[in-house]
Protein backbone atom coordinates (compact mmCIF):
# COMPACT_ATOMS: atom_id res chain seq x y z
CA UNK A 1 0.00 0.00 0.00
CA UNK A 2 1.35 3.88 -0.98
CA UNK A 3 1.08 5.76 2.86
CA UNK A 4 1.68 8.66 0.67
CA UNK A 5 -1.35 8.46 -1.65
CA UNK A 6 -3.53 7.58 1.60
CA UNK A 7 -2.19 11.12 2.76
CA UNK A 8 -2.84 13.18 -0.29
CA UNK A 9 -6.69 11.59 -0.44
CA UNK A 10 -7.20 12.53 3.14
CA UNK A 11 -5.75 15.71 2.51
CA UNK A 12 -8.67 16.04 -0.16
CA UNK A 13 -11.48 14.47 1.79
CA UNK A 14 -10.50 16.34 4.53
CA UNK A 15 -10.69 20.01 2.36
CA UNK A 16 -13.90 19.29 1.20
CA UNK A 17 -15.40 18.43 4.28
CA UNK A 18 -13.78 21.15 6.45
CA UNK A 19 -16.74 23.33 6.93
CA UNK A 20 -19.00 20.65 7.86
CA UNK A 21 -16.53 19.18 9.97
CA UNK A 22 -16.17 23.16 11.41
CA UNK A 23 -20.15 23.23 11.38
CA UNK A 24 -20.05 19.79 13.86
CA UNK A 25 -17.26 21.82 16.63
CA UNK A 26 -19.33 24.90 16.59
CA UNK A 27 -22.48 23.03 18.32
CA UNK A 28 -20.05 21.03 20.77
CA UNK A 29 -16.44 23.01 21.00
CA UNK A 30 -15.09 25.89 19.27
CA UNK A 31 -15.61 25.84 15.37
CA UNK A 32 -12.13 25.12 13.99
CA UNK A 33 -11.67 21.58 13.90
CA UNK A 34 -11.96 21.20 9.97
CA UNK A 35 -10.21 24.67 9.22
CA UNK A 36 -7.74 23.29 11.26
CA UNK A 37 -6.99 20.18 9.51
CA UNK A 38 -7.34 21.04 6.34
CA UNK A 39 -4.49 23.64 7.57
CA UNK A 40 -2.42 20.61 8.64
CA UNK A 41 -3.14 18.01 5.86
CA UNK A 42 -2.33 20.44 3.13
CA UNK A 43 1.07 20.71 5.16
CA UNK A 44 1.49 17.01 5.51
CA UNK A 45 1.19 16.61 1.80
CA UNK A 46 3.58 19.49 1.14
CA UNK A 47 5.98 17.71 3.31
CA UNK A 48 6.23 14.28 1.50
CA UNK A 49 9.26 12.78 0.73
CA UNK A 50 9.97 12.39 -2.72
CA UNK A 51 10.33 9.98 -4.73
CA UNK A 52 9.56 6.18 -3.08
CA UNK A 53 10.36 6.56 0.12
CA UNK A 54 9.35 3.43 3.04
CA UNK A 55 5.91 3.91 4.00
CA UNK A 56 6.54 4.62 7.49
CA UNK A 57 9.22 7.27 6.33
CA UNK A 58 5.96 9.06 4.69
CA UNK A 59 3.75 8.84 7.29
CA UNK A 60 6.31 10.27 10.00
CA UNK A 61 6.84 13.37 7.84
CA UNK A 62 3.25 13.89 7.78
CA UNK A 63 2.67 13.41 11.39
CA UNK A 64 5.43 15.57 11.96
CA UNK A 65 4.20 18.68 9.77
CA UNK A 66 0.84 17.96 11.12
CA UNK A 67 2.21 18.79 14.90
CA UNK A 68 3.96 21.32 13.71
CA UNK A 69 1.25 23.24 11.32
CA UNK A 70 -1.86 22.38 12.78
CA UNK A 71 -2.79 23.66 16.68
CA UNK A 72 -5.25 22.84 18.56
CA UNK A 73 -5.73 19.34 19.95
CA UNK A 74 -6.19 17.51 16.79
CA UNK A 75 -2.49 18.63 15.48
CA UNK A 76 -0.77 16.68 18.26
CA UNK A 77 -3.16 14.24 18.69
CA UNK A 78 -3.05 13.18 14.67
CA UNK A 79 1.02 14.35 14.04
CA UNK A 80 1.20 12.00 17.14
CA UNK A 81 -0.86 9.16 15.70
CA UNK A 82 1.00 9.07 12.29
CA UNK A 83 4.55 9.92 14.07
CA UNK A 84 4.43 6.62 15.86
CA UNK A 85 2.65 4.52 12.92
CA UNK A 86 5.76 5.56 10.95
CA UNK A 87 8.14 4.69 13.66
CA UNK A 88 6.27 1.28 13.62
CA UNK A 89 6.95 0.65 10.37
CA UNK A 90 10.73 1.33 10.77
CA UNK A 91 12.48 0.79 6.62
CA UNK A 92 10.05 -1.65 5.60
CA UNK A 93 9.62 -1.11 2.30
CA UNK A 94 6.18 -2.78 1.58
CA UNK A 95 3.04 -2.29 3.68
CA UNK A 96 1.18 -5.63 3.86
CA UNK A 97 -1.96 -6.45 5.58
CA UNK A 98 -0.01 -7.45 9.16
CA UNK A 99 1.89 -3.89 9.05
CA UNK A 100 -1.12 -1.91 8.20
CA UNK A 101 -2.75 -3.47 11.54
CA UNK A 102 0.38 -2.86 13.56
CA UNK A 103 0.30 1.28 11.86
CA UNK A 104 -3.53 1.58 12.86
CA UNK A 105 -2.46 -0.45 16.30
CA UNK A 106 0.29 2.04 17.02
CA UNK A 107 -1.74 5.13 15.90
CA UNK A 108 -4.71 4.56 18.11
CA UNK A 109 -2.44 3.62 21.50
CA UNK A 110 -0.13 7.14 20.89
CA UNK A 111 -3.80 9.02 20.55
CA UNK A 112 -4.62 6.89 24.07
CA UNK A 113 -1.64 7.67 25.65
CA UNK A 114 -1.14 11.73 24.72
CA UNK A 115 -5.25 12.34 25.06
CA UNK A 116 -5.66 9.82 28.16
CA UNK A 117 -8.95 9.51 26.39
CA UNK A 118 -10.97 6.04 26.59
CA UNK A 119 -13.89 4.62 24.69
CA UNK A 120 -17.20 6.41 25.73
CA UNK A 121 -15.09 9.54 26.50
CA UNK A 122 -16.99 10.98 22.70
CA UNK A 123 -13.44 11.51 21.45
CA UNK A 124 -11.68 10.60 18.36
CA UNK A 125 -10.96 7.21 20.01
CA UNK A 126 -14.61 6.18 19.59
CA UNK A 127 -13.75 5.64 15.90
CA UNK A 128 -10.42 4.38 15.96
CA UNK A 129 -10.42 2.10 18.82
CA UNK A 130 -13.52 0.31 17.02
CA UNK A 131 -11.50 0.58 14.14
CA UNK A 132 -8.41 -1.12 15.23
CA UNK A 133 -10.36 -4.39 16.54
CA UNK A 134 -12.46 -4.84 12.83
CA UNK A 135 -9.14 -4.73 11.45
CA UNK A 136 -7.92 -7.21 13.31
CA UNK A 137 -10.84 -9.64 13.24
CA UNK A 138 -10.89 -9.01 9.65
CA UNK A 139 -7.21 -9.89 9.41
CA UNK A 140 -7.54 -13.14 11.79
CA UNK A 141 -10.17 -14.48 9.64
CA UNK A 142 -8.04 -14.47 6.64
CA UNK A 143 -8.82 -10.79 5.18
CA UNK A 144 -6.97 -8.81 2.40
CA UNK A 145 -5.39 -5.60 3.32
CA UNK A 146 -8.34 -4.00 1.20
CA UNK A 147 -10.71 -6.34 2.96
CA UNK A 148 -9.09 -5.25 6.52
CA UNK A 149 -9.17 -1.70 5.26
CA UNK A 150 -12.91 -1.55 4.49
CA UNK A 151 -13.78 -3.44 7.70
CA UNK A 152 -12.18 -0.93 9.61
CA UNK A 153 -13.53 1.94 7.56
CA UNK A 154 -16.79 0.38 8.04
CA UNK A 155 -16.43 0.52 12.12
CA UNK A 156 -15.28 4.02 12.19
CA UNK A 157 -17.82 4.85 10.52
CA UNK A 158 -20.21 3.26 13.25
CA UNK A 159 -18.12 4.03 16.07
CA UNK A 160 -18.45 7.84 15.29
CA UNK A 161 -21.88 8.00 14.73
CA UNK A 162 -22.70 6.02 18.20
CA UNK A 163 -21.16 9.23 20.15
CA UNK A 164 -24.10 10.84 18.86
CA UNK A 165 -25.95 9.97 22.48
CA UNK A 166 -23.05 10.36 24.14
CA UNK A 167 -21.89 13.06 27.06
CA UNK A 168 -18.20 14.84 26.44
CA UNK A 169 -15.50 13.73 29.16
CA UNK A 170 -12.26 14.72 27.44
CA UNK A 171 -12.11 18.10 25.47
CA UNK A 172 -13.53 21.05 24.58
CA UNK A 173 -17.08 19.48 24.74
CA UNK A 174 -16.72 18.49 27.96
CA UNK A 175 -18.08 21.40 29.95
CA UNK A 176 -21.36 21.35 28.07
CA UNK A 177 -22.16 18.68 30.46
CA UNK A 178 -25.36 16.52 29.48
CA UNK A 179 -25.81 19.40 26.75
CA UNK A 180 -22.99 17.92 24.97
CA UNK A 181 -25.21 14.75 24.18
CA UNK A 182 -27.60 14.35 20.74
CA UNK A 183 -24.45 15.70 18.19
CA UNK A 184 -21.83 13.78 16.61
CA UNK A 185 -17.97 14.54 17.86
CA UNK A 186 -16.00 16.23 15.22
CA UNK A 187 -12.95 14.07 16.57
CA UNK A 188 -14.84 10.46 15.38
CA UNK A 189 -15.88 12.01 12.17
CA UNK A 190 -12.63 13.03 11.18
CA UNK A 191 -11.16 9.91 12.17
CA UNK A 192 -13.57 8.17 10.24
CA UNK A 193 -13.15 10.23 7.35
CA UNK A 194 -9.64 9.61 7.47
CA UNK A 195 -10.21 5.58 7.76
CA UNK A 196 -12.84 5.97 4.92
CA UNK A 197 -9.53 7.57 2.67
CA UNK A 198 -7.74 4.81 3.99
CA UNK A 199 -9.86 2.36 2.51
CA UNK A 200 -10.32 3.39 -0.89
CA UNK A 201 -6.74 3.85 -1.62
CA UNK A 202 -5.90 -0.03 0.02
CA UNK B 1 -19.74 38.40 9.26
CA UNK B 2 -18.87 42.59 9.61
CA UNK B 3 -15.24 42.69 10.98
CA UNK B 4 -12.61 45.23 9.96
CA UNK B 5 -10.27 42.30 8.54
CA UNK B 6 -8.69 41.87 5.24
CA UNK B 7 -9.26 37.90 4.68
CA UNK B 8 -9.86 35.37 6.82
CA UNK B 9 -6.80 33.32 6.90
CA UNK B 10 -4.36 36.25 7.55
CA UNK B 11 -6.02 37.61 10.97
CA UNK B 12 -3.21 36.74 12.63
CA UNK B 13 -0.19 37.58 10.66
CA UNK B 14 -2.23 41.18 10.18
CA UNK B 15 -2.53 41.56 13.40
CA UNK B 16 0.66 40.76 14.62
CA UNK B 17 2.14 43.49 11.74
CA UNK B 18 0.21 46.24 13.48
CA UNK B 19 1.57 44.97 16.76
CA UNK B 20 4.98 45.28 15.20
CA UNK B 21 4.19 48.80 13.80
CA UNK B 22 2.82 50.01 17.14
CA UNK B 23 5.22 48.71 19.29
CA UNK B 24 9.50 48.99 18.99
CA UNK B 25 9.54 47.51 22.32
CA UNK B 26 8.87 44.27 20.81
CA UNK B 27 10.01 41.84 18.21
CA UNK B 28 7.69 40.37 16.00
CA UNK B 29 8.49 37.51 13.94
CA UNK B 30 5.11 36.94 11.63
CA UNK B 31 6.67 33.46 9.96
CA UNK B 32 7.24 31.77 13.46
CA UNK B 33 4.10 33.82 15.08
CA UNK B 34 6.61 34.52 17.82
CA UNK B 35 6.78 38.43 19.72
CA UNK B 36 9.83 38.80 22.27
CA UNK B 37 11.12 41.56 24.32
CA UNK B 38 13.51 43.87 21.47
CA UNK B 39 16.72 43.18 24.03
CA UNK B 40 15.74 39.31 24.59
CA UNK B 41 17.18 37.03 25.68
CA UNK B 42 18.36 38.55 29.18
CA UNK B 43 21.05 36.15 30.72
CA UNK B 44 20.89 35.06 33.74
CA UNK B 45 17.06 35.95 33.69
CA UNK B 46 14.45 33.10 34.10
CA UNK B 47 12.18 33.77 30.53
CA UNK B 48 8.67 33.75 30.77
CA UNK B 49 6.91 32.72 27.80
CA UNK B 50 2.96 32.05 27.43
CA UNK B 51 0.64 31.68 24.54
CA UNK B 52 -2.63 30.23 23.40
CA UNK B 53 -5.08 30.84 20.38
CA UNK B 54 -5.32 34.53 19.24
CA UNK B 55 -8.80 36.89 20.03
CA UNK B 56 -7.92 37.31 23.39
CA UNK B 57 -6.27 40.41 23.05
CA UNK B 58 -4.42 42.10 24.85
CA UNK B 59 -3.26 38.80 26.35
CA UNK B 60 -0.63 37.37 25.62
CA UNK B 61 1.81 39.47 23.21
CA UNK B 62 0.27 42.68 24.87
CA UNK B 63 1.94 41.60 28.29
CA UNK B 64 5.28 41.46 26.95
CA UNK B 65 7.43 43.38 28.59
CA UNK B 66 9.97 44.81 31.08
CA UNK B 67 8.06 42.69 34.42
CA UNK B 68 5.95 40.47 32.58
CA UNK B 69 6.94 38.16 30.33
CA UNK B 70 9.80 37.72 27.95
CA UNK B 71 7.99 36.24 24.90
CA UNK B 72 4.77 35.23 23.26
CA UNK B 73 3.07 32.74 20.60
CA UNK B 74 -0.09 33.48 19.37
CA UNK B 75 -1.94 30.55 17.58
CA UNK B 76 -4.85 31.01 15.12
CA UNK B 77 -8.01 32.16 16.59
CA UNK B 78 -9.25 30.44 19.31
CA UNK B 79 -6.27 27.18 18.40
CA UNK B 80 -3.76 26.74 20.30
CA UNK B 81 0.05 27.93 19.31
CA UNK B 82 1.78 24.66 17.60
CA UNK B 83 4.88 23.16 19.28
CA UNK B 84 7.37 24.76 16.68
CA UNK B 85 5.72 28.04 17.95
CA UNK B 86 6.13 27.47 21.48
CA UNK B 87 9.94 25.89 20.71
CA UNK B 88 11.14 29.39 18.64
CA UNK B 89 9.84 32.02 21.45
CA UNK B 90 11.51 29.91 24.23
CA UNK B 91 14.22 29.81 22.16
CA UNK B 92 14.56 33.17 21.42
CA UNK B 93 14.18 34.50 24.96
CA UNK B 94 16.03 31.20 26.98
CA UNK B 95 18.94 33.77 28.96
CA UNK B 96 20.59 30.33 30.35
CA UNK B 97 18.41 30.17 33.80
CA UNK B 98 15.33 28.04 32.38
CA UNK B 99 12.25 29.00 30.88
CA UNK B 100 8.49 29.06 32.79
CA UNK B 101 5.28 28.07 30.27
CA UNK B 102 2.60 29.53 31.54
CA UNK B 103 -0.37 27.42 29.83
CA UNK B 104 -4.53 27.94 30.09
CA UNK B 105 -5.67 24.43 30.64
CA UNK B 106 -7.60 23.77 27.65
CA UNK B 107 -6.61 20.63 25.71
CA UNK B 108 -5.15 21.28 22.81
CA UNK B 109 -2.77 24.12 24.91
CA UNK B 110 -1.73 21.44 27.31
CA UNK B 111 -0.88 18.99 24.56
CA UNK B 112 1.08 21.39 22.39
CA UNK B 113 2.81 23.04 24.87
CA UNK B 114 3.61 19.39 26.38
CA UNK B 115 5.02 18.24 22.96
CA UNK B 116 7.05 21.74 22.96
CA UNK B 117 8.74 21.34 26.77
CA UNK B 118 9.94 17.92 25.84
CA UNK B 119 11.20 19.78 22.61
CA UNK B 120 12.78 22.46 24.26
CA UNK B 121 14.37 20.12 26.63
CA UNK B 122 15.72 18.39 23.63
CA UNK B 123 17.78 21.46 23.33
CA UNK B 124 19.03 21.31 26.22
CA UNK B 125 16.91 24.22 27.78
CA UNK B 126 15.65 24.09 31.50
CA UNK B 127 11.91 24.24 31.20
CA UNK B 128 9.00 24.66 34.09
CA UNK B 129 5.68 24.86 33.16
CA UNK B 130 2.47 26.31 35.23
CA UNK B 131 -0.86 25.24 34.21
CA UNK B 132 -3.53 27.72 34.80
CA UNK B 133 -7.00 26.41 36.11
CA UNK B 134 -9.15 29.19 37.44
CA UNK B 135 -12.85 28.71 36.09
CA UNK B 136 -15.30 27.81 39.00
CA UNK B 137 -17.82 27.43 36.27
CA UNK B 138 -16.80 24.37 35.39
CA UNK B 139 -17.68 22.32 37.78
CA UNK B 140 -16.80 18.54 37.91
CA UNK B 141 -13.41 18.21 36.83
CA UNK B 142 -14.20 14.19 36.89
CA UNK B 143 -16.07 14.43 33.89
CA UNK B 144 -14.53 17.42 31.63
CA UNK B 145 -11.07 18.31 30.78
CA UNK B 146 -10.58 20.45 34.15
CA UNK B 147 -11.51 24.02 34.91
CA UNK B 148 -10.18 26.03 31.94
CA UNK B 149 -7.57 29.27 32.03
CA UNK B 150 -8.75 32.78 32.35
CA UNK B 151 -8.25 35.74 34.15
CA UNK B 152 -5.94 34.00 36.73
CA UNK B 153 -3.82 34.16 33.57
CA UNK B 154 -3.01 37.60 34.21
CA UNK B 155 -2.13 37.52 37.60
CA UNK B 156 0.25 35.07 37.39
CA UNK B 157 1.94 36.84 34.51
CA UNK B 158 2.14 39.72 36.28
CA UNK B 159 3.06 38.55 39.64
CA UNK B 160 5.78 35.57 38.44
CA UNK B 161 7.02 38.00 36.17
CA UNK B 162 8.16 41.02 39.02
CA UNK B 163 9.91 38.30 40.51
CA UNK B 164 11.82 36.72 37.68
CA UNK B 165 12.83 40.46 37.23
CA UNK B 166 14.24 40.55 40.61
CA UNK B 167 16.61 37.68 39.81
CA UNK B 168 14.29 34.70 41.23
CA UNK B 169 15.09 31.35 40.24
CA UNK B 170 12.92 28.64 38.18
CA UNK B 171 11.40 27.16 40.93
CA UNK B 172 10.75 30.11 42.75
CA UNK B 173 8.95 31.93 39.94
CA UNK B 174 7.13 28.27 38.97
CA UNK B 175 6.08 28.24 43.03
CA UNK B 176 4.72 31.61 42.64
CA UNK B 177 3.05 31.32 39.53
CA UNK B 178 1.21 27.94 41.13
CA UNK B 179 0.65 29.80 44.40
CA UNK B 180 -1.16 32.79 42.56
CA UNK B 181 -3.35 30.11 40.43
CA UNK B 182 -4.17 27.83 43.52
CA UNK B 183 -5.76 31.18 45.10
CA UNK B 184 -7.66 32.47 42.27
CA UNK B 185 -11.12 31.94 40.93
CA UNK B 186 -12.80 33.29 38.07
CA UNK B 187 -16.32 33.65 36.38
CA UNK B 188 -17.31 35.21 33.00
CA UNK B 189 -20.92 35.96 31.58
CA UNK B 190 -21.46 36.44 28.39
CA UNK B 191 -24.30 38.73 26.40
CA UNK B 192 -23.96 37.79 23.37
CA UNK B 193 -21.82 35.87 21.25
CA UNK B 194 -18.76 35.72 19.49
CA UNK B 195 -17.88 35.02 15.60
CA UNK B 196 -14.16 33.36 14.29
CA UNK B 197 -13.44 35.14 11.09
CA UNK B 198 -12.41 31.66 9.50
CA UNK B 199 -15.85 30.04 10.68
CA UNK B 200 -17.73 32.87 9.77
CA UNK B 201 -20.95 31.99 12.18
CA UNK B 202 -21.78 33.26 16.18
CA UNK B 203 -20.35 30.29 18.33
CA UNK B 204 -23.20 29.88 19.81
CA UNK B 205 -26.84 31.87 20.13
CA UNK B 206 -28.36 33.84 22.87
CA UNK B 207 -32.35 34.04 22.59
CA UNK B 208 -32.94 38.27 23.09
CA UNK B 209 -33.28 38.69 27.32
CA UNK B 210 -31.00 35.66 27.58
CA UNK B 211 -27.52 35.77 29.11
CA UNK B 212 -25.15 32.96 29.44
CA UNK B 213 -23.50 32.35 33.33
CA UNK B 214 -20.60 30.61 33.47
CA UNK B 215 -19.12 31.62 29.81
CA UNK B 216 -15.70 30.15 28.86
CA UNK B 217 -13.10 32.88 26.91
CA UNK B 218 -14.36 30.81 23.85
CA UNK B 219 -17.78 30.92 23.84
CA UNK B 220 -17.54 27.58 25.14
CA UNK B 221 -21.14 27.13 27.67
CA UNK B 222 -20.92 27.44 31.12
CA UNK B 223 -23.04 26.63 33.81
CA UNK B 224 -27.11 27.91 32.46
CA UNK B 225 -28.79 30.37 30.50
CA UNK B 226 -30.86 32.77 32.24
CA UNK B 227 -32.78 35.86 31.98
CA UNK B 228 -30.97 39.08 31.46
CA UNK B 229 -30.09 41.09 34.73
CA UNK B 230 -29.58 44.18 36.45
CA UNK B 231 -25.82 44.92 36.54
CA UNK B 232 -25.67 43.46 40.11
CA UNK B 233 -27.33 40.51 39.82
CA UNK B 234 -25.08 39.44 37.52
CA UNK B 235 -21.95 40.36 39.02
CA UNK B 236 -23.74 38.95 42.65
CA UNK B 237 -24.10 35.76 40.28
CA UNK B 238 -20.35 35.53 39.36
CA UNK B 239 -19.05 36.23 42.87
CA UNK B 240 -21.61 33.73 44.95
CA UNK B 241 -20.12 30.96 42.49
CA UNK B 242 -16.52 32.31 43.16
CA UNK B 243 -17.51 32.60 47.25
CA UNK B 244 -18.70 29.07 47.14
CA UNK B 245 -15.45 27.67 45.90
CA UNK B 246 -12.82 29.97 47.92
CA UNK B 247 -14.78 32.01 50.48
CA UNK B 248 -13.78 35.18 50.27
CA UNK B 249 -14.58 36.84 53.88
CA UNK B 250 -11.76 38.61 55.67
CA UNK B 251 -9.89 38.18 52.79
CA UNK B 252 -7.36 40.72 50.76
CA UNK B 253 -8.21 40.81 47.23
CA UNK B 254 -6.79 41.32 43.82
CA UNK B 255 -9.98 41.76 41.53
CA UNK B 256 -10.37 41.93 37.80
CA UNK B 257 -13.14 43.08 36.40
CA UNK B 258 -12.70 42.08 32.93
CA UNK B 259 -14.42 43.25 29.48
CA UNK B 260 -14.64 40.38 26.93
CA UNK B 261 -14.10 42.44 24.46
CA UNK B 262 -18.18 43.69 23.42
CA UNK B 263 -19.24 45.47 26.63
CA UNK B 264 -18.20 49.12 27.06
CA UNK B 265 -15.81 50.70 29.86
CA UNK B 266 -18.89 52.02 31.33
CA UNK B 267 -20.33 49.38 31.76
CA UNK B 268 -17.18 47.12 33.31
CA UNK B 269 -17.21 49.96 36.10
CA UNK B 270 -20.69 49.42 36.80
CA UNK B 271 -19.76 45.83 37.57
CA UNK B 272 -16.76 46.89 39.50
CA UNK B 273 -18.36 48.89 41.54
CA UNK B 274 -21.14 46.18 41.85
CA UNK B 275 -18.45 43.63 43.07
CA UNK B 276 -17.09 46.50 45.26
CA UNK B 277 -19.93 46.51 47.08
CA UNK B 278 -20.61 43.26 47.04
CA UNK B 279 -17.51 41.95 48.32
CA UNK B 280 -17.42 44.87 50.99
CA UNK B 281 -21.03 43.31 52.23
CA UNK B 282 -18.84 40.26 52.89
CA UNK B 283 -15.98 41.73 54.97
CA UNK B 284 -13.44 41.05 51.81
CA UNK B 285 -11.45 44.06 50.93
CA UNK B 286 -10.26 45.03 46.97
CA UNK B 287 -6.94 45.76 47.70
CA UNK B 288 -5.92 46.33 43.93
CA UNK B 289 -8.45 46.72 41.30
CA UNK B 290 -7.95 46.31 37.59
CA UNK B 291 -10.95 47.21 35.20
CA UNK B 292 -10.85 46.56 31.48
CA UNK B 293 -10.75 44.51 28.60
CA UNK B 294 -7.14 42.44 29.38
CA UNK B 295 -8.88 38.83 28.51
CA UNK B 296 -10.92 38.99 25.51
CA UNK B 297 -13.02 36.92 23.36
CA UNK B 298 -13.26 38.83 20.35
CA UNK B 299 -16.19 40.67 20.54
CA UNK B 300 -18.25 39.05 22.88
CA UNK B 301 -20.36 41.28 25.27
CA UNK B 302 -20.18 40.02 29.22
CA UNK B 303 -17.68 40.41 31.90
CA UNK B 304 -15.52 37.67 33.95
CA UNK B 305 -14.56 38.33 37.12
CA UNK B 306 -11.27 37.03 38.61
CA UNK B 307 -10.25 37.10 42.31
CA UNK B 308 -7.35 36.37 44.08
CA UNK B 309 -6.73 35.66 47.69
CA UNK B 310 -3.97 37.81 47.98
CA UNK B 311 -0.82 36.90 50.45
CA UNK B 312 1.74 40.31 50.90
CA UNK B 313 3.94 39.21 48.83
CA UNK B 314 1.73 38.97 45.83
CA UNK B 315 1.06 42.46 46.19
CA UNK B 316 3.87 43.41 46.32
CA UNK B 317 5.01 42.08 43.27
CA UNK B 318 1.88 43.08 41.78
CA UNK B 319 2.89 46.56 42.59
CA UNK B 320 6.34 46.22 40.96
CA UNK B 321 7.44 48.32 37.91
CA UNK B 322 5.74 46.84 34.90
CA UNK B 323 6.13 47.73 31.42
CA UNK B 324 3.96 46.29 28.50
CA UNK B 325 1.81 47.14 25.66
CA UNK B 326 -1.18 46.46 27.96
CA UNK B 327 -0.04 47.21 31.87
CA UNK B 328 2.64 49.89 32.79
CA UNK B 329 3.20 51.55 35.99
CA UNK B 330 5.98 52.06 38.76
CA UNK B 331 8.63 52.69 35.82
Amino acid sequence: MNTAEWIRLAAERIAADAAHLSRLDAAIGDGDHGHNLERGFAAAVAALPEGDAPPGKVLLAAGRAIVAKTGGASGPLYGTALRRAGKALGDTPDLDAAGLGAVLQAALEGVRELGQAGEGDKTMVDALAPAVAAYEEALAAGGDLAACAAAAAEAADQGAQATVPMQARKGRASYLGPRSTGHLDPGAASTALLLRALADVA
Amino acid sequence: MRKLINAPADVVADALRGLAAAHPSLRVDVDTRTVVRAAAPRPGKVALVSGGGSGHEPLHAGFVGFGMLDGACPGEVFTSPTPDQVVAAAMAVHGGAGVLLIVKNYTGDVLNFQLAAELAEDEGIEVATVLVDDDVAVRDSTYTAGRRGTGATLFAEKIAGALAEEGAGLDAVAAVAREVVARTRSFGVALSPCTVPAAGEPTFELGPGEIELGVGIHGEPGRERAAAAPAAEIVAAALTAIDQDMPLAGQELLVLVNGMGGTPLIEQYIAYGAAERWLAGRGATVARPLVGGYVTSLEMAGVMISVCRATPEMLRLWDAPVETPALRWGR
